[in-house]
């Protein structure tokens, strides 16, 4: 398995430098290294990862649409919509998987992982390595002043698999950083159908309050929600088979020092929603449709409509719960000091003792509602707005496939034309456009079986996807919802515990 | 309809202590009451309908008794408002946490202000009580002359007796005690309110989660959206138990609690009242006495008089009151303290019975497989 980086790519490899970037995305891509094929990364690349070289092309980004603080994106906003840079697009960068482009780090197990022809091996192999891993993001720390602070968050992994130098390790990330590696991710594999997991949203009001040093419950508040967010979006990114051993998801978790990421145009869910109704609307110009001859895309396209619905009618329900939850507390707490006032003034000695015990109770209480609120938004809430997201993800792969159809039949048509041109210029004596019309048919014939290789790859890994999906979401439900009951038998019986103290209390009264 | 009430020699011919309202009904607008009292003989009971407007009638003809000395001093049970809403949040307003649990509590405090008056030894010998608990025909409606206990008739001058110094420490003490208790208690049963409409929208927010999780639910044979469909019918139990759980933790809020201290407010405001008669006899009182010493001898002798009728009156009033503070004292805390054990019973039963049925819960979702 010595022959890591091989160029050009195998037959064996289901992908294919995608040469035309512009077709993904609406903004037409310039840069010049598009054209060449897979083996030129080999040669450039000195690490083990595409990132330093897509930071050199973000960095010639003339537009940086995404500073680091832009507006507040909600779940709906359709405002965001440039998904990856302006310039050269990424598509530059290999988008293959690691199999032939990443040099492997030497001595480490890593290169038994990249030799792989193609990710159905690496799959297979995955029952070698079994998934143990769990990452945690703590410990958020203000670095630096003013409107250049930041927050600095540390990621710890723990581990024994294989795939990493060590078992227990930690690094500072911020902020950026994260949306740095999904970025890098998603161009490198959401189309060709993968469902990378979005990266947390970004917030100007949130982080603006943070670097103001408002130290206030609010912006705790936030920093935990955020921190909770990085954490959940880390554990999703690595439970994907393919995504954990990408080398770029390894030095986020490893690398002491990591590049950074200059423009964090990061695929936001809204963005991405963008990108996908655009991309319908091309779908509708279509003059020939797709012929969907596989009705299972056309019925799991439709569920997840359905599911995106109505996950969007859950969230926004238990929103409400968590305000009233907060409400709850606040009354409460109002009550115990009503409550504690009345015991004050009361002059009769054993019930003046209970009210005063009562108004213990029920800040007791109050603090039994404070947490159920935050069970209420961290579990369910936070739960619920992540599969949201990845909804749009999800949607995203599809739209893909879609455009690999249409890419597929362009090709086909042209190299129909090309045909029919080639017959007519039989007739005619002119031997030069004769053999350049033969030689551009060979080549669109090349890429009409390259086009339905692309479109039968990305169905097969769309079928996988999904179905990991689907699991996925009843795994994280089922253990979401286990939480959360413990936490509701818990507080139930912390309630007895205060009411069976209080009893005697109210019973010795005269 | 009666013109008059009959004379009746002797006192209450039904027990006071257990009258009870059985059943209430509501027609349009109009809340009937089922009044059921058992007969001092022993032979059997009486089953009476009344409408809130017949308690009024009651309560006026006891506040217009001014031939009974001292009566000024007594403690009137408080009577609840009236429920004459047509939205479920007018009737909040008008009545407070009485306005909440389906007419339990609001019927309890009607049964309270009967018992408290049919106990009471100086109210339940007026005529008018055996009328409106054994009468088979509904007292009259008429409205009865305008009396001292109309509160409206208390213009804003009035208002300022209200913190005139006293002469006796104990009633000073007692009408800055009760200043400070109504306050505190008025409070504490508004804050309680508020808490008790929060707890409802999160029974309501947890049922339109519950009813929102069935629309997740898909058919289909593929093993992976069963699952899922299976899950969300199960998510949607749990918070259909969580509905009930907060239910029924407002349901004990409203009927022990905070019928307790909505009851307490009441009772505090009517011994602020009677106080205040008593401070505007005693204004009255320093009044003939400056009027008797400063008059000239032609109108002496009258002022002189005046001054010891209203003297009289005084101490009447002042010996009615001292009984009522202490047999209201022993009252209102007995009250509290049932209303304080029976909140922490039933609270506590609740709390046992969700923890139980978020346990299993909590098991079925553990044992399911995959």
């Amino acid at each position: 398995m010595a022959d890591t980086v091989r160029d050009p790519p195998p037959d064996g490899t289901d992908f294919h430098e995608l040469e035309d970037g512009e077709e993904l995305f609406p903004e037409p891509a310039a840069a010049p290294e598009e054209s060449q094929p897979a083996s030129l990364p080999a040669e450039d690349i000195s690490t083990n990862s595409n990132g330093p070289k897509q930071d050199l092309l973000f960095d010639d980004d003339p537009e940086d649409l995404f500073a680091e603080a832009t507006e507040e994106v909600s779940l709906d906003s359709p405002e965001r919509d440039v998904l990856l840079s302006d310039g050269p697009s990424p598509a530059i960068t290999p988008i293959t998987p690691p199999t032939s482009v990443i040099t492997p780090r030497i001595g480490h197990a890593h290169d038994d992982m990249f030799t792989h022809s193609s990710f159905d091996e690496i799959e297979e192999e995955e029952g070698g390595d079994s998934f143990d891993i769990h990452i945690s993001v703590s410990d958020p720390e203000k670095v630096g002043d003013g409107m250049n602070a930041y927050m600095a968050y540390k990621v710890s992994t723990k581990t024994s698999m294989l795939l990493f130098k060590q078992k227990d390790f930690s690094v500072k990330r911020r902020f950026s950083d994260f949306l740095g590696l999904h970025s890098k991710l998603a161009s490198k594999y959401l189309h060709v159908g993968y469902i990378v997991p979005p990266a947390p949203e970004k917030s100007i009001v949130g982080m603006t309050k943070v670097k103001v040093g408002k130290e206030d419950q609010s912006s705790n508040e936030f920093v935990e929600k955020r921190r909770s967010a990085l954490e959940r979006y880390l554990m999703r990114t690595v439970k994907h088979p393919i995504l954990l051993k990408d080398p770029d998801v390894l030095q986020f978790l490893e690398s002491s020092e990591l590049p950074r990421a200059v423009s964090t145009q990061a695929l936001s869910s809204a963005g991405l929603l963008r990108m996908v109704n655009k991309a319908a609307d091309a779908v509708n110009k279509m003059t020939i449709k797709m012929n969907e001859s596989d009705a299972w895309f056309e019925e799991k396209q439709q569920h997840f409509e359905n599911l995106d619905v109505q996950l969007r009618k859950l969230h926004a329900s238990v929103e409400s719960l968590v305000c009233h939850r907060k409400e709850l507390s606040v009354n409460t707490a109002q009550f115990a000091k009503s409550a504690a006032m009345l015991g004050n003034s009361e002059d009769h000695t054993a019930l003046s003792r209970a009210l005063s015990q009562l108004a213990e109770v029920e800040e007791k209480i109050d603090q039994l509602h404070q947490d159920q609120a935050n069970g209420d938004f961290y579990l369910f809430s936070e739960l619920l707005g992540d599969y949201v997201r990845l909804l749009t993800a999800v949607k995203g792969v599809f739209e893909h496939r879609m455009k690999t159809w249409q890419k597929w039949q362009d090709s086909q048509m042209l190299l129909q034309k090309k045909r029919e041109a080639e017959a007519k210029l039989q007739f005619t004596n002119k031997p030069d456009k004769l053999q350049q019309a033969k030689d551009e048919i060979k080549e669109l014939e090349g890429k009409v079986q390259q086009g339905e290789r692309d479109f039968e790859q990305i169905s097969k890994t769309i079928r996988k996807e999904v179905s990991r999906f689907e699991k996925e979401r009843v795994r994280d439900f089922k253990m979401i919802i286990v939480k959360y009951l413990e936490s509701l038998v818990l507080t139930q019986q912390q309630l007895i515990k205060y009411w069976e103290a209080f009893l005697p209390e109210a019973k010795a009264i005269s | 309809m009666m013109e008059e009430v009959k004379e009746v020699t002797s006192a209450l011919s039904v027990h006071g202590h257990n009258i009870k309202i059985t059943d209430v009904v509501k027609d349009g607008d109009v809340l009937t009451f089922v009044i059921v009292s058992q007969k001092l003989s022993g032979t059997g009971e009486y089953h009476v309908d009344r409408t809130w407007d017949d308690f009024e009638w009651l309560q006026q003809h006891l506040f217009s008794q001014e031939d009974v000395p001292g009566i000024q001093g007594v403690i009137f049970p408080p009577l609840p408002a009236k429920a004459n809403g047509n939205t479920s949040a007018k009737v909040i307003k008008q009545l407070g946490v009485l306005g909440l649990g389906e007419w339990q509590p609001y019927v309890k405090a009607l049964e309270t202000f009967l018992q408290l008056v049919a106990t009471h030894k100086i109210l339940n010998k007026n005529k008018a009580v055996e009328v409106f608990l054994t009468s088979s025909d509904a007292p009259g409606r008429q409205k009865v002359k305008k009396n001292i206990f109309n509160r409206l008739s208390q213009a804003v001058e009035e208002m300022r007796k209200e913190g005139h110094k006293d002469v006796d420490e104990f009633f000073q003490t007692e009408r800055d005690h009760n200043l400070v208790l109504t306050g505190c208690t008025k409070t504490a049963a508004e804050k309680f309110l508020d808490m008790v409409l929060t707890e409802q929208k999160i029974a309501v927010a947890c049922g339109h989660f519950s009813a929102a999780l069935h629309l997740c639910v898909e058919p289909g044979e593929d093993p992976d959206k069963k699952a899922f469909s299976r899950l969300c019918v199960q998510i949607s139990e749990v918070f259909n138990s969580m509905k009930k759980n907060m239910t029924s933790v407002a349901e004990n809020n409203v009927n022990t609690l905070g019928l307790g201290l909505d009851q307490e407010s009441r009772y505090q405001e009517a011994e602020k009242e009677m106080l205040f008669r008593r401070t505007c006899k005693l204004v009255e009182l320093e009044n003939a006495t400056r009027n008797a010493e400063k008059a000239k001898p032609v109108k002496k002798e009258a002022m002189e008089e005046l001054k010891t009728a209203t003297k009289t009156e005084f101490q009447e009033i002042c010996r009615v009151a001292k009984q009522e503070i202490k047999q209201f004292q022993g009252v209102r805390v007995k009250m509290l303290q049932q209303a304080l054990v029976q909140w922490c019973e039933r609270q506590l039963l609740t709390a046992k019975e969700s923890a139980d049925q978020f346990n299993q819960h909590l098991q079925a979702f553990r044992e399911m497989t995959q």
